[in-house]
C-alpha cells in the first residue's frame, strides 16, 4: 500500500479514538430532533413523524448499544465500537466494489 | 437519488484506477467518522463536518458521490441517524452537491498552477468552505419547503414544523460561522498532506502528466 494512504489510515484510527470526544456536545443538530425533543420545542408531534418513526428502527440508535448503562465510559465505549463498525463495513464495501470494478 | 447512483458508479468504473481503491474505501470511512465528531455552537445546537469537499479533490466528484452515500446510507440503517426516509435528501446534499461543489471550487481556483502550488491549499480550504456552505443552504431550503408541501387541511405540519425563514437562516448561519470552518480546514489539512506526500494520488494528476508528455513528444 503506499505510504501517503498508509498513513491516512493512522490518522483515521487516531480519529476513531477520538471520536467520543463527538459526545461531548450536547443538543440536537437542526432538523434532527426526536419526538419528545419536538414536543417540548413546539407543543406537539407533528402527525407524518410520528407515523415514520415507527418505520425502521436500527440495530445501534444515536451510536449507543442498549441496555449497557448511561455512564460517559459506556456511552464512549459504544461510540468508538460504532466508529469501529462504521469504518469497517465502509471501507470493506467500497474495496470490494472497487477491486471489482478498477480497470487496471 | 437512484439514477445519479447508478450514473456515478458507471463513471467510477470508467475512471477509477485500482491504486486509488485503497483510498476510496479510506474515503467513506473517513467521512463516516468525520460526521461523528458533533461540534457544539452557541444555540444549543450541533452539527459536523462531511469531509465531502475533500473526498471530490482527491478522488474525483463522481467517486465522492458512491463513497459519501455509502456512509449516509450506513448511518441511517445501523444507527439510525439521518433516517432512512431521508436517505435520499441528505445524499443529493452531502454525497452529491458538495464533492462537485468542492471539486469545481479547487479546480476554478487552482487554475493552472502546479499541482504543488500552496495556492492549491487555499482553494482546498475555500472549496471546503463553499461546499458546505451550499449543501446546509439546500438542506434549509429542503426543510422549509416541507411545511408548504405537507399539512393537514387545517395548516398543521405533518412533518418539519419550521417554515423556510426558519430553516435556510438557520442552516446557513450554523454553517457558515461554524461547521464550514471546520470543513474548511480538515479538507485544507489533508490535502496540504498528500500534496506534500504523493500528489500522484490526486485525481486528474496522472492523466494531466500524461497529457504533457504526449503534448511534448509530438512538440
Amino acid at each position: 500500500m503506499d505510504k501517503t494512504v498508509r498513513n491516512l489510515a493512522i490518522g483515521l484510527v487516531a480519529l476513531i479514538i477520538l471520536a467520543p470526544l463527538g459526545l461531548l456536545a450536547v443538543g440536537e443538530t437542526f432538523g434532527e430532533w426526536g419526538n419528545e425533543e419536538l414536543e417540548e420545542k413546539i407543543g406537539f408531534v407533528p402527525s407524518g413523524l410520528e407515523r415514520l418513526s415507527s418505520l425502521w428502527s436500527a440495530p445501534m440508535p444515536d451510536y449507543a448499544l442498549p441496555g449497557i448503562g448511561e455512564s460517559m465510559t459506556a456511552a464512549s465505549a459504544a461510540y468508538i465500537l460504532s466508529a469501529v463498525i462504521g469504518v469497517v463495513i465502509c471501507a470493506g464495501l467500497l474495496y470490494i466494489i472497487g477491486k471489482r470494478i478498477a480497470k487496471d | 437519488m437512484i439514477p445519479i447512483w447508478y450514473y456515478a458508479g458507471k463513471k467510477l468504473g470508467s475512471e477509477l484506477k485500482s491504486r486509488q481503491v485503497p483510498l476510496l474505501a479510506l474515503a467513506a470511512a473517513f467521512s463516516f467518522v468525520i460526521m461523528m465528531f458533533n461540534v457544539p455552537i452557541p444555540g444549543g445546537s450541533t452539527g459536523h463536518a462531511v469531509g465531502a469537499a475533500i473526498v471530490g479533490i482527491v478522488l474525483g466528484p463522481w467517486a465522492g458521490v458512491i463513497a459519501i452515500s455509502v456512509a449516509l446510507v450506513l448511518q441511517a440503517l445501523m444507527f439510525g441517524d439521518g433516517g432512512i426516509t431521508a436517505i435520499a435528501a441528505n445524499c443529493f446534499n452531502m454525497a452529491v452537491v458538495m464533492p462537485f461543489v468542492g471539486y469545481y471550487v479547487y479546480k476554478i481556483i487552482s487554475g493552472s498552477t502546479d499541482i504543488t502550488s500552496s495556492r492549491r491549499v487555499i482553494a482546498a480550504a475555500i472549496a471546503g468552505y463553499i461546499s458546505l456552505t451550499i449543501a446546509a443552504g439546500i438542506t434549509g431550503f429542503m426543510f422549509g419547503i416541507q411545511p408548504l408541501l405537507h399539512r393537514t387541511a387545517e395548516g398543521v405540519p405533518i412533518y418539519m414544523p419550521y417554515s423556510l425563514n426558519v430553516t435556510v437562516p438557520a442552516m446557513l448561519l450554523e454553517h457558515i460561522l461554524g461547521f464550514a470552518i471546520l470543513e474548511a480546514i480538515v479538507t485544507a489539512l489533508i490535502f496540504a498532506y498528500i500534496q506534500k506526500t504523493d500528489s500522484s494520488l490526486l485525481y486528474g494528476e496522472r492523466s494531466a502528466q500524461k497529457m504533457r508528455m504526449r503534448k511534448s513528444s509530438t512538440a
